[in-house]
């Protein structure tokens, strides 16, 4: 069997990038002779939650409930997670590459005494188990053989795309109170405070993103690129230098050490495409790359592509926009 | 109390990457190398942490090379340096984990710093391992860390807003880059780092290693760009595009 750790995000519906991992995890079974897939989330799932779950083939969804996973613990959750493999003698535990999946997953790795993949793409034979995954900020792939059981893993976000079974799983559901020991409960959560609103929005779910890099100048030289983010009623995604350089905060970083996003149309500024950048932004399904150098990364490998400076370009951009909005 | 902070020297991956011929690792000869960026802030931040309390050691587990970067970190503010000294290549996480926590058994930290993940093998688990070595706690992926009376109190963009965690000392902290600015050395710190004596080890028992089959590099993709225009002529096209695409209308 495959346990798949499920987020939910706070609306209740399970994350696109776990969907993408349950999608993972269904080709994994097709090709070990139809396996069971089985996910676990944290706290009673909603309806409509459950109903993704089974259109994605899912035969159970684990809820681990009680006043342990109140609160975000790694320890705990992993727990949590290897009560269910336990109980089910499941040969595969993954989950999505976010912050939180990678974390319980290691922790799992460590409790277990086995090896863990972070950032698989696909995977090759079964016996032995082959992953490829993305090592070096994805300048480079890593063959990395999974010999013990479980496997452990996450899938990097968005290496396949979500997409739902031919035939729908159970869907049962079922709620479980792991018993949790109290030194996995000392690193928690002890407060949350939600994020101030700005144009970042959720980067990682963001249907149209516009992208800004050194190109922008400096810290005031954003002002036609917030413009079109509100026109296109995007979110502002930006590279490494740009907060390297405090011109705008880490959390709108796109990149290996920031945000992976997966839009449908990515509109990198004045950002030349290092490797590091690239890893974050190279799921977008269009690129409209604005940069003075033809001859940049980020323009050769984009869908479609405007040279010359951006302060004169997104100008332009938007004042069209207005006109066709009357 | 003193506090453990660990590097590691990994290519620079702005650079253009080549692979040695049997495909085992990152081909030195062709690569810069540097320090991580969330261990940049992690050095940075176990030396505010350090200054205040018993001084700051950073350690590594690298080749002979990987001395410059434990230079580096003497060089903002770190007091002694620890190398473990072995080819990391065939460290695993797991052994890496065990190398850390027999130098913070021997040496008495009672904090211990990394980065998030490693910029070169991305296994986003070395921290949590050595927690478990340890039997500390482990925050993960801190922006921001503090000590006061014995409780590290650490900040973490979380997915549903800024975490606080409060843990009792000791504990392992990973960190991600974001929360401070790494300072720069001045010329009197890398002079004095210089003179700093390294304390170089062996490693402990023979490492069980990373399962890696091979590196390979992404099959090039072949460039199909689409160029619309030149300079803001192009902004009528631009908003076709918009428009082809559906992401103009509201």
């Amino acid at each position: 069997m495959i346990v798949v750790l499920v987020e939910v995000t706070p609306d209740g519906e399970p994350a696109e990038v776990s969907l993408e991992a349950v999608t993972f995890a269904r080709s994994l079974s097709a090709a070990g002779g139809g396996v069971p897939v089985d996910v676990v989330v944290v706290g009673e799932p909603s309806t409509s939650s459950v109903e993704t779950m089974t259109a994605y083939g899912v035969r159970r969804v684990h809820a681990l409930t009680g006043d342990a996973f109140a609160a975000f613990s790694g320890a705990a959750w992993a727990a949590g997670v290897l009560s269910v493999r336990e109980k089910a003698g499941s040969v595969v535990v993954m989950a999505s590459g976010t912050p939180r999946g990678g974390e319980v997953m290691a922790h799992v790795a460590a409790r277990a005494g086995v090896p863990m993949a972070a950032n698989v793409l696909s995977f090759g034979g079964l016996s032995p188990f082959v992953v490829t995954r993305q090592v070096v900020g994805g300048a480079a792939l890593e063959e990395m053989q999974l010999s013990a059981r479980p496997a452990v893993f996450t899938v990097a976000g968005h290496a396949v795309e979500a997409s739902p079974a031919e035939s729908p799983g159970a869907g049962d559901v079922v709620v479980e109170t792991p018993a949790v020991a109290d030194a996995d409960l000392v690193a928690r959560v002890v407060s949350t405070e939600e994020p101030e609103a700005d144009l970042s929005g959720d980067l990682s779910s963001a249907r149209v993103v516009v992208g800004a890099g050194r190109g922008a100048g400096s810290a005031d030289g954003f002002k036609d690129l917030l413009e079109l983010t509100e026109l296109l009623d995007a979110s502002l995604g930006v590279s490494r230098v740009v907060t390297s350089l405090g011109w705008r905060p880490h959390h709108e970083q796109v990149g290996q050490t920031g945000s992976r996003i997966a839009p449908d149309l990515y509109i990198p500024c004045g950002i030349s495409g290092a490797i590091q950048h690239w890893a974050g932004c190279s799921s977008a399904k269009n690129i409209l790359a604005i940069n003075t150098d033809a001859e940049a990364p980020m323009v050769t490998r984009a869908t479609y592509a405007v040279i010359g400076d951006l302060h004169e370009i997104v100008p332009a951009i938007n004042e069209e926009i207005r006109r066709r909005r009357g | 109390m003193t506090v453990l902070v660990c590097v590691k020297r990994v290519v620079d991956s702005s650079s253009e990457v080549v692979l040695t011929e049997d495909g085992q690792a990152v081909d030195g000869r062709y690569a810069g190398f540097t320090m991580s960026a969330h261990e940049e802030c992690a050095v940075e931040l176990a030396v505010q942490i350090g200054s205040a309390v018993g001084g700051a050691t950073v350690m590594t587990l690298g080749d002979a090379d990987a001395v410059e970067q434990l230079r580096a970190a003497l060089a903002v503010g770190c007091e002694a340096a620890t190398h473990v000294v072995a080819d990391p290549q065939t460290f695993g996480p797991a052994d890496v984990a065990r190398e850390i926590a027999a130098v913070v058994k021997d040496q008495g930290h009672e904090l211990v710093l990394l980065g998030n993940d490693a910029a070169d093998s991305g296994d986003f688990q070395v921290g949590i391992r050595l927690a478990y070595e340890l039997g500390w706690p482990v925050v993960n992926g801190a922006a921001t860390v503090s000590v006061a009376e014995g409780v590290v109190t650490a900040g973490v963009a979380g997915p549903d807003g800024h975490e606080t965690y409060r843990v009792p000392l000791p504990a392992v902290v990973t960190v991600l880059e974001g929360g401070v600015s790494p300072r720069y050395p001045s010329v009197p710190g890398r002079m004095k780092a210089k003179k700093v004596p390294i304390d170089e080890r062996q490693p402990t028992a023979e490492p069980a290693g990373t399962g890696r089959v091979r590196l390979v590099l992404p099959p090039p993709a072949p460039s199909s760009v689409q160029v619309l225009g030149t300079g803001p002529e192009a902004a009528p096209a631009v908003v076709d595009l918009f428009e082809q695409l559906g992401v103009l209308a509201r």
